[in-house]
């Protein structure tokens, strides 16, 4: 294995254009960006399905679509139809997000020991209450799981942006590809690899640090 | 007052859960809904605080349909006590009692402090506030559920099979606990359970209701025990409701006879046994006469000469009651 590229020092200088770090902040922007706009629409969609029971056949669907989609395609055909840009790349990674996110907001939902929401409407808390209040604390176990691997699956498959001539990691892959530097894409593969690990690390940080315990003595 | 007028409920897609119950439920009383399984209780119990609502017939508290009431204001002023406890299992036992007073706009500080206090006042120690729920046997999370309901301090309480996940010993705690908690509170409480002795033992008032959602009788526990109105009611109370309905009525209008011989007293003049060929044996207990004719009756029973003694408050024996001077007094009683 050649780790030259990795452990080049003059890869690593943040001034450089298409350094390691550079690539590197570039790529955490597309996972953040793709991860909070598909939290923001997958969320409150999943909550009201799985508060109300309605529609929960496009809950169902939307996870099984979701995961058969191929993110490359679909790139591809936003870039046919806007063009070049974050946008298209933006689009593509969202509906990444948003299947596992939806799905597991529902399942979560669902999933509650329903006697425990009858009781949080029993002692008078108004439905907005009892989603925010109630439902929602107790299905975070649930709804941290599918972020997380929402999380994980973007960050691998942001290495995309590349292919539309973007930054991210992806171009140490793309770029090692073209000129045959096998070297640069094993740094690639290895940064996209010791990103997502952290990640994962810090969102099971998070969840410990957000979830009630007593859901935790329960189990 | 809280009033059933000709209430109806049909589930759709299952029977009729409640059949043209009607009914009314002293303020400051307890009441407690009692009948086998799948007979309604539960249905007309939620149908006080909204949460069913009737197909036909009308709930009334204090003159007012809780109909035209908002449905969260009305909850939050009526505490409920839900079958299974229902407590939040992400919340600790503190905050959990504290729920409706936050909803009711108190700083969760104030909350804090008053469900503090509330815990006390259940029986349980403070070391218990900080636990979650899951941290809980079944009968502490029964006080948890009842402390919750109690917070808000509501006039109204309704507890669905309150004390059923415990086992008899610690349920015989609880109920001695209500007991003494409703004397202070006097508090309007509708109560529902399967047990025929709890209702007994807890109800001013019992309702019992049968298959279908049908009110079979509504009467004090004495009027039950004493008069059932059918087959239904005279099998639901019980083959020895004779014996148990001697347990409202005090020894004090029982005729006692002057002591004899053969009790055996001490310096004192309190009692110690009977006399025997073989020595003094044991009375086997006393009664004063604010004790029960249950507890003469069943003293009379175990005497090994079939005769209880009566004490004074001070322990000194004052007459006693042969069984069956105890029968006659029943019979006489009874005419
Ligand atoms: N949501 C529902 N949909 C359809 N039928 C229902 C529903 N809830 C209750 N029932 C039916 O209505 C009847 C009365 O139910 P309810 O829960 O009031 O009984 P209960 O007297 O409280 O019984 P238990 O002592 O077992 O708790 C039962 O036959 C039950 O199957
Ligand atoms: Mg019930």
């Amino acid at each position: 294995m050649n780790l030259s590229y990795l452990f080049d020092a003059a890869h690593w200088d943040f001034s450089t254009s298409g350094s390691i770090p550079q690539l590197l902040l570039s790529h955490i922007w597309y996972v953040f960006l793709a991860l909070v706009i598909g939290t923001a629409i997958a969320l409150p969609i999943g909550l009201y399905i799985g508060h109300t029971g309605r529609g929960s056949f496009i809950a169902i669907n939307a996870g099984n679509a979701g995961r058969s989609l191929p993110t490359l395609g679909l790139l591809m055909l936003m870039v046919t139809l806007l063009g070049l840009g974050l946008l298209p790349v933006l689009i593509a990674l969202t509906v990444l997000v948003i299947p596992p996110i939806l799905t597991s907001a529902y399942a979560g939902l669902r999933s509650l020991d329903q006697r425990v929401v009858d009781a949080a409407r029993g002692v008078g808390m108004r439905p907005w209450q009892v989603l925010t209040r109630v439902e929602l604390p107790m299905a975070l176990p649930v709804l941290m799981s599918g972020f997380r691997s929402a999380a994980l699956q973007v960050v691998a498959t942001a290495t995309v942006a590349a292919a539309v001539g973007l930054g991210g990691l992806g171009r140490l892959l793309i770029d090692g590809l073209a000129v045959n530097d096998y070297s640069r894409v094993l740094a690639g593969a290895i940064v996209v690899a010791v990103l997502a690990v952290l990640l994962d690390l810090i969102l099971a940080l998070a969840q410990r640090w957000i979830i009630s315990p007593g859901l935790r003595a329960s189990r | 007052m809280i009033t059933f007028d000709d209430v109806v409920k049909v589930y759709p897609g299952g029977g009729t859960a409640v059949d043209h119950v009607s009914l009314e439920l002293a303020t400051g009383k307890t009441t407690v809904f009692v009948g086998p399984s799948g007979c309604g209780k539960t249905t007309s119990l939620r149908m006080i605080n909204r949460m069913i609502s009737p197909t036909s017939g009308r709930v009334l508290i204090d003159g007012k349909d809780v109909a035209g009431q908002d449905e969260a204001l009305l909850r939050r002023g009526i505490g409920y006590v839900i079958q299974h406890a229902g407590l939040f299992p992400h919340r600790t036992v503190l905050d959990n009692v504290a729920t409706v007073p936050v909803l009711l706009g108190k700083t969760r500080r104030e909350a804090r402090e008053a469900a503090m206090k509330l815990l006390e006042r259940v029986g349980l120690a403070a070391e218990f506030a900080q636990r979650y729920p899951a941290q809980l046997s079944g009968g502490q999370q029964q006080r948890v559920g009842v402390a919750r309901a109690l917070a808000a301090d509501p006039p109204i309480m309704l507890m669905d099979e309150p004390f059923s996940a415990v086992d008899p010993v610690v349920r015989e705690g609880l109920h001695r606990e209500f007991l003494r908690l409703q004397q202070e509170l006097g508090k309007t409480i509708v109560m529902v359970t399967h047990d025929i002795d709890e209702a007994i033992k807890l109800g001013d008032e019992v309702v019992i209701f049968r298959q279908g959602g049908v009110v079979a009788q509504v009467g004090t526990p004495q009027e039950l025990l004493a008069d059932p109105a059918d087959d239904f009611v005279a099998e639901f109370v019980g083959r020895d409701r004779g014996l148990r309905s001697l347990s409202f009525d005090t020894a004090a209008g029982l005729p006692v006879r002057p002591l004899p011989a053969e009790l055996v007293v001490d310096d004192a003049g309190r009692p110690l046994g009977w006399k025997s060929a073989d020595g003094v044996r044991p009375t086997g207990g006393t009664f004063t006469s604010a004790d029960t004719l249950r507890l003469v009756a069943d003293l009379a029973i175990l005497s090994p000469v079939g005769i209880a003694v009566r004490v004074d408050a001070d322990g000194v024996a004052d007459g006693i009651a042969p069984h069956h001077d105890l029968a006659d007094y029943l019979a006489a009683r009874r005419s």
